[in-house]
């Protein structure tokens, strides 16, 4: 099946896998050099980890890094990023913002309404955990479907962030009325029973979230990569953020997310994630296999 | 070129008149095709993502289907950019970003070259096809930089000309092919890589 995540050469018709050995130059390894010396300068000096982000992304992010600060190299930007921390202030932001949309992936806004919102309206009082909200877009896009559903005042959402700009941002709700029209239609798909204009006012080219949204809603600073548990969960969403971490790191993660969620609790991560070859893999059972929908039955 | 072209990692980048050049070309290829194939075909988020897989599915003989974050790149193997991310190689698996757009497209051709050309370097094997903007020129400069080569679609075949006009414009293309004639040269370029 096409959309199912399948790690293995399964055909079992003994076709060659390709070892997909790379074949780095002399210049791929000095740049590869440079960039852990610069993880390893910025965890030493701000106490910030990025020693465990996902290469290829992180590699891309910090050249992107280089060419806006005029550095002519990775070491280049290191000098700068250790004397110079508003540079570090704008690196942390580049390494941290997720760009994000309201009801991204319609199909998995309207996988939770039909699977997973039934279930969690049998209890009294509802846990959300949103790790990693970076600027908020997946939790407004929560609490308009959760007073959708009428489940908005049972519910504590708790969404987190390591970046504090970013979850500044979060707490503030303010869009970009542009954008508005793109999230109009991801709303509607993602199964949005009113009018998206419901939930904001428009002023001066800006959209301001209606602040009944942010009512149970508690934003906080926590840091997947050094933090532990807070709190047991009913449903904690970690979407398109282990995308951007390494396997050591993803794992941690896995534990930490297993530890929070309560029993009969679900996990949701991003689309295009698994929990192929993750510590807790045998402890989800699919609950919308395609849309990364999972339930912990015990 | 072919008596130095031993590439691992085959990357495509299409946009409009994609789905047809790439039935084309994937319908050419041998059952025992050996290298994993990368594609990156500019395409909307509106979730009608599974049918561009089925679609090619049925003109493919090898096994098609979107990559996941950090799926490993298996050879004899058609991996498909999903839907507002950007596909990298990382190693040997595959990453996924979230990244802002570049030239209003998530995902990027030039994206996933580059990122080839880091981990592959002289064994990538771009390919550019049809398509309506410059995206994938810087990449293959990139790819041709690493000491890897690079394929374009004669524009004159294309639907869309611009995109592989724009890469062969940088200078980096090693050979322009007509589109019935694409699949036939990976099939010799896949061989002499095994």
């Amino acid at each position: 099946m096409a959309d199912q995540p399948s790690f293995a050469d399964d055909s079992g018709e003994g076709r060659q896998v390709v070892p997909a050995e790379p074949r780095p130059g002399h210049d791929e390894d000095l740049e590869e050099l440079e960039l852990g010396l610069l993880t390893d300068a910025v965890y030493r000096r701000y106490g910030l980890d990025f020693r465990n982000y996902a290469r290829a992304s992180l590699r891309r992010r910090v050249r992107l890094a280089v060419a806006d600060e005029g550095a002519r190299t990775v070491s280049g930007l290191t000098e700068k990023l250790l004397h110079d921390p508003p540079a570090m202030e704008r690196l942390l932001l580049r390494l941290s913002i997720n760009v994000t949309s309201l009801f991204r992936d319609p199909g998995f806004w309207q996988s939770l309404r039909k699977n997973v919102i039934p279930h969690l309206r049998s209890n009294p009082f509802v846990r959300i955990w949103h790790a990693g909200c970076s600027t908020g877009e997946e939790v407004y896009s929560m609490a308009i479907l959760l007073q959708e559903e009428g489940l908005y005042d049972r519910c504590r959402i708790y969404a987190t962030d390591f970046n504090e700009v970013a979850l500044q941002r979060a707490r503030d709700g303010i869009v970009n009325v542009d954008q508005m029209q793109d999230y109009s239609t991801n709303y509607l798909r993602g199964g949005g029973l009113g009018s998206l204009s419901d939930y904001y006012t428009a002023n001066y080219g800006h959209a301001i979230f209606r602040s009944s949204l942010k009512k149970n809603v508690i934003f906080s600073q926590h840091n997947l990569v050094t933090d532990g548990s807070f709190n047991e969960f009913n449903l904690i969403l970690c979407r398109n953020v282990m995308i951007y971490f390494n396997d050591a790191l993803q794992s941690r993660v896995h534990n930490l997310l297993h530890a929070s969620l309560r029993r009969y609790g679900y996990l949701a991560l991003g689309r295009k994630e698994s929990l192929r070859g993750t510590p807790h893999e045998a402890d989800y059972d699919p609950v919308d296999e395609g849309e990364r929908i999972f339930k912990r039955p015990r | 070129m072919t008596h130095d072209l031993s590439p691992r990692l085959i990357v495509v980048g299409t946009s409009m008149g994609g789905l047809h050049a790439l039935s084309v070309i994937l319908g050419q290829l041998g059952a025992d095709f050996a290298l994993p194939i990368a594609v990156v075909q500019h395409r909307g988020t509106d979730g009608e993502s599974a049918m561009l897989t089925s679609l090619l599915q049925l003109r493919c003989a090898l096994p098609v289907s979107e990559a996941n974050d950090k799926e490993p790149l298996v050879g004899g193997h058609v991996y498909l950019a999903p839907p507002d991310y950007h596909l990298l190689v990382d190693g040997g698996r595959f990453a996924l970003s979230t990244e802002a757009r570049v030239q209003h497209a998530r995902p990027s051709i030039d994206v996933l070259f580059e990122s080839a050309a880091d981990v592959y370097a002289a064994r990538t094997l771009g390919v550019v096809l049809t398509g309506a903007n410059a995206d994938g020129a810087a990449g293959s400069i990139r790819i041709k930089r690493r000491g890897g080569h690079v394929v374009a679609q004669d524009p004159a075949t294309a639907e869309a000309p611009a995109m592989p006009a724009a890469a062969i414009g940088t200078g980096a293309v090693d050979r322009v092919l007509p589109l019935d004639e694409i699949g036939g040269f990976l099939n010799v370029a896949a061989f002499s890589g095994r």
